[in-house]
């Protein structure tokens, strides 16, 4: 981790239903242009950690900070308008909206035109250059006028990521953005996300252990809701603690480690 | 004002027995069921009727105004309804006032527009009064009834619901549809079962009601606000919770109407907003409810 | 590639057909000079339903009380006509601050809840609306209604006349006005995030889209529109009663929009159409019927699918699983 603040930073985090604690007394800091990496078995409590960074759930206890500022009281859409945005691991899309519709829409609020009511969507110059452009890089100018209801599962993941992309995000927090995706289909969206450009923040939730080894520079792990230990891949690849969390994932582990000796860290 | 309490409390109970299967069913099957009422009118209808043509005296009508409201409710359910589970809220709305109007329309033009009378048997007519002055607790004895049985039938459901099987089924299925389904239950059976019981609940309370609110063709949609404040303020995770709000909502609007007569319903739409504004899963859920 | 900024201008465009079929319901009330009184009645009752569209078609808010902006715009008018000025414009712009002014106010009791919550939290409103009316007889009339609202001149020039065609050609030209405001908004950016909002409220906020105070805004329109509506049956019809205010108001409103079609703004003016040409007829038999036959027509519009029933060849199919991923 290079110095310097960190971009993001959750400070004893917790978070109670009812008699459980989901999320309990978590810490965990971001680094500026990190490439940091969330794991741990389900019902760890991942997916709450960025519910709570994003404000959809409201701590019981703890603090988050972004850029210096304080933003745990914010309502989630104050969050994304400094910068911070999330993807769903269940795909979140507008069904009735085409992907050239929803992009629209997304990049005009990102440019401030959201609340234009009098010209027409699609009249920005500007707006419809970005639009492209995403489309473009996500694959989707075929499909872009076609109702997202109809579109196929690997197309609709596409969407859900470059709807992310499209608010310019200084910190991005992936949830399993490869879930579901073909195999051959990996490789490339995970070639996208690591193109973005290195001022962008990047905290990935992942299972898929390949990925997260050859995309990660910095590795949390968390478990029942607390940080069981972070550090460089190659730490965390060799804790036993870990490895026993995994059980039955062990050769999982193992093989990426094989891996990750013969693979070139960018 | 004891007596004001204890109007209050009879029109609660009432309003709970009318409003439990909508609570229970909009629980159980998340379907808005605006058409509840017409349930109702139908268990009054048939009490009426059945008193003035075929002169069936007044407590052999309850059941069968149960029956009877049940027995349509199982058929509309299983023919109507059920298509509907999936169905976007608008829809089901939509749906349901359709229902009404129809139930409405079919009963002005068969019965006529005007209040329907209801000829309480001899020992239920009266009143009994203890204390003195302000104190004074005047209780009719019509209302008596009305409470004791009530109460009885809440006790009845309580035990029903937390003692057997069909109650933890229907528990169950209330709290997860498809993990239900996957342990076996057969939930449709558990639909249809818990929507006639409901509507002959509501059919009853509408025999039982007829003395008391009136009974007419308008019924249905001049009490479905009550009903849905029952249920909205009540929650739909278990029957306490209507209880209570539908014990509220009767002691508010008895007393309200009582001391201050030019707001009449004023009062109660307001503390209705009041209330779902400020907790608007309702003021009896309990934490991480529904 | 300019096939992207045309495919999101194309849908926005004023279509070929669109001119002249506007042109023919302007020429109506001279064509038809009879049927000026009910023209006037369509319109009104289109305005009222393109009020409800941005609300419930563009913005997924079910409503059953939009008449309480209705019935807020027609008394606002009418007051303002006895106790005022009898100027129509003028008369118009107070209903519809009127009816704005509340819409502000009540935006706050939607914002919260589920579908359930909010169509109470309308319906309370309606109703409550609807006793101060009762209940403020020294100003409203209270079941009587105010009677006698004259109207003066419109623009100094046209006369109210007993025939009709003035108060069609009036409340028509608000319609188009409010309609073309309308097809901007839900054409603009605002629009796209007013859909978002109904189709995904979650991923709505999560891309930065303030939520609460869109829905607020939008309301309040919505809300401004009705009033506008209210206050042209106040003014054409020169009285304004406590029905203005009544639950079968909103419903025939949501019934009207369902029949043209949520989500796009003809929606409102077919079923407006459609819905009082079918009230005028069979309302002749007996108004029981019609209650009645409404409440059927919903029930099997409802069971056989909003979107089958614009295609009879669908009804015997097995309805398609829509896939959700």
């Amino acid at each position: 981790m290079s110095g310097g603040e960190p971009v993001l930073s959750a400070q004893g985090l917790v978070m109670r239903f009812g008699g459980i604690a989901a999320t309990n007394n978590v810490t965990l800091n971001l680094a500026r242009g990190a490439r940091h990496a969330l794991i741990g078995p389900n019902g760890a409590g991942k997916t709450t950690l960025i519910n709570l960074l994003t404000g959809v759930l409201q701590p019981t206890a703890g603090r988050i900070i972004l850029e210096g500022e304080d933003i745990t009281n914010l309502a989630p859409d104050q969050r994304v308008q400094r910068g911070m945005v999330r993807t769903f691991q269940i795909n979140q899309l507008f069904d009735t909206l085409t992907p050239l519709e929803t992009l629209a829409m997304v990049v005009s609020q990102q440019q401030g035109l959201g609340g234009k009511w009098w010209q027409a969507l699609g009249a920005s110059a500007r707006v419809i250059e970005r639009c492209e452009q995403l489309l473009e890089q996500f694959h989707l100018t075929a499909v872009m006028d076609q109702q997202t209801r109809v579109l196929a599962y690997g197309k609709r993941r596409l969407l859900e990521i470059a709807i992310a992309l499209a608010c310019r995000p200084r910190v991005l927090l992936l949830d399993e953005p490869v879930a579901g995706v073909p195999a051959g289909e990996r490789e490339e969206l995970l070639q996208t996300v690591a193109a973005l450009p290195a001022d962008v923040s990047i905290l990935l939730i992942e299972h898929d252990m390949d990925l997260v080894f050859s995309f990660s520079k910095f590795m949390t792990v968390l478990v029942n809701g607390t940080v069981l230990t972070e550090g460089a891949p190659e730490q965390i690849a060799g804790d036993a603690r870990v490895k026993a969390v995994y059980l039955g994932h062990g050769d999982e582990i193992n093989d990426a480690i094989a891996a990750m000796g013969s693979r070139h860290h960018g | 004002m004891l007596t004001i309490l204890f109007d209050g409390i009879a029109y609660g109970m009432l309003l709970f027995i009318l409003a439990v299967g909508l609570a229970v069913t909009m629980g159980l099957m998340n379907f808005i069921n605006l058409a509840h009422g017409a349930f109702a009118m139908l268990g009054g209808y048939i009490t009426v009727l059945l008193m003035q043509r075929l002169g069936v005296p007044f407590l052999a009508c309850l059941p069968l105004a149960f029956a009877g409201a049940a027995l349509l409710g199982a058929l509309l359910e299983r023919t109507l309804y059920r298509p509907l589970y999936h169905k976007p809220h608008l829809d089901q709305v939509l749906f349901s006032i359709g229902l009404t109007f129809m139930a409405v329309a079919t009963a002005d033009y068969f019965l006529g527009s005007s209040q329907q009378m209801v000829q309480l048997p001899q020992w239920l007519k009266g009143r009994t009064e203890l204390g003195e002055g302000a104190w004074m607790l005047g209780m009719g004895h019509y209302r008596l009834f009305i409470i004791a049985l009530c109460a009885a039938l809440t006790v009845g459901l309580q035990h029903v619901l937390t003692r057997t099987r069909f109650g933890s089924r229907l528990r169950a299925s209330v709290d997860d549809q498809r993990v239900a389904a996957g342990l076996g239950i057969n939930v449709n059976h558990v639909f249809l079962g818990t929507f006639a019981v409901g509507s002959g609940l509501a059919g009853l309370g509408g025999a039982l009601g007829a003395e008391v609110l009136g009974l007419d063709p308008s019924f249905p949609l001049k009490f479905m606000i009550y009903f849905l404040i029952v249920v909205a303020v009540g929650g739909t995770s278990s029957i306490t919770g209507p209880l209570l709000a539908a014990l509220l909502l009767g002691i508010a609007d008895v007393a309200g109407k009582y001391y201050i007569p030019k707001m009449g319903g004023f009062i109660v739409y307001s503390l209705m907003i009041l209330i779902l504004v400020w907790r608007p899963q309702g003021l009896f859920v309990r934490k991480g409810g529904r | 590639m300019v096939g992207a900024q045309n495919s999101l201008l194309q849908s926005g465009r004023w279509r070929g057909w669109e001119y002249p079929l506007w042109a023919l319901a302007f020429a109506l009330p001279w064509l038809l000079p009879r049927q000026a009184l009910i023209i006037n009645e369509i319109a009104i009752v289109a305005l009222f339903a393109v009020a409800l569209d941005l609300i419930l078609g563009f913005s997924g808010i079910v409503s059953l009380g939009h008449a309480a902006f209705f019935g807020m715009g027609a008394y606002a008018a009418a007051l303002f006509a006895k106790l005022v000025m009898p100027d129509p414009l003028l008369g118009l712009l107070v209903g519809v601050a009127a009816a704005a002014v509340l819409g502000a106010v009540c935006s706050a009791t939607i914002l919260r809840g589920t579908d359930l919550t909010r169509l109470m939290v309308t319906l309370g409103v309606g109703l409550i609306l609807m006793e101060l009316a009762n209940k403020l007889d020294w100003l409203t009339g209270g079941a009587d209604g105010l009677q006698g609202v004259v109207m003066g001149s419109l623009l100094g020039r046209f006369d109210f006349d007993l025939g009709g065609q003035t108060a069609a050609w009036y409340s028509m030209s608000v319609l188009l006005v409010v309609f073309v405001v309308a097809r901007r908004l839900v054409r603009s950016p605002f629009g796209a995030t007013l859909k978002a909002i109904r189709d995904n409220r979650l991923r709505a906020m999560a891309v930065g889209i303030a939520v609460n105070s869109r829905l607020s805004l939008v309301y309040t329109v919505a809300a401004a529109a009705a009033g506008a509506a209210g206050a042209l049956l106040a003014q054409t019809t020169g009285f304004a009663s406590l029905d203005v205010f009544e639950f079968h108001r909103s419903a025939d409103v949501m019934l009207i929009l369902v029949i043209g079609g949520v989500g796009w703004l003809y929606g409102g003016v077919t079923g407006a159409i459609v819905f009082k040409l079918m009230q005028d007829f069979v309302s002749g038999i007996t108004p029981q019927y019609w209650t009645f036959w409404i409440g059927f027509f919903l029930v099997v519009l409802v069971s056989v699918g909003r979107e089958r029933l614009i295609r009879p060849w669908t009804w015997w199919r097995r309805a398609a699983t829509g896939g959700k991923t």
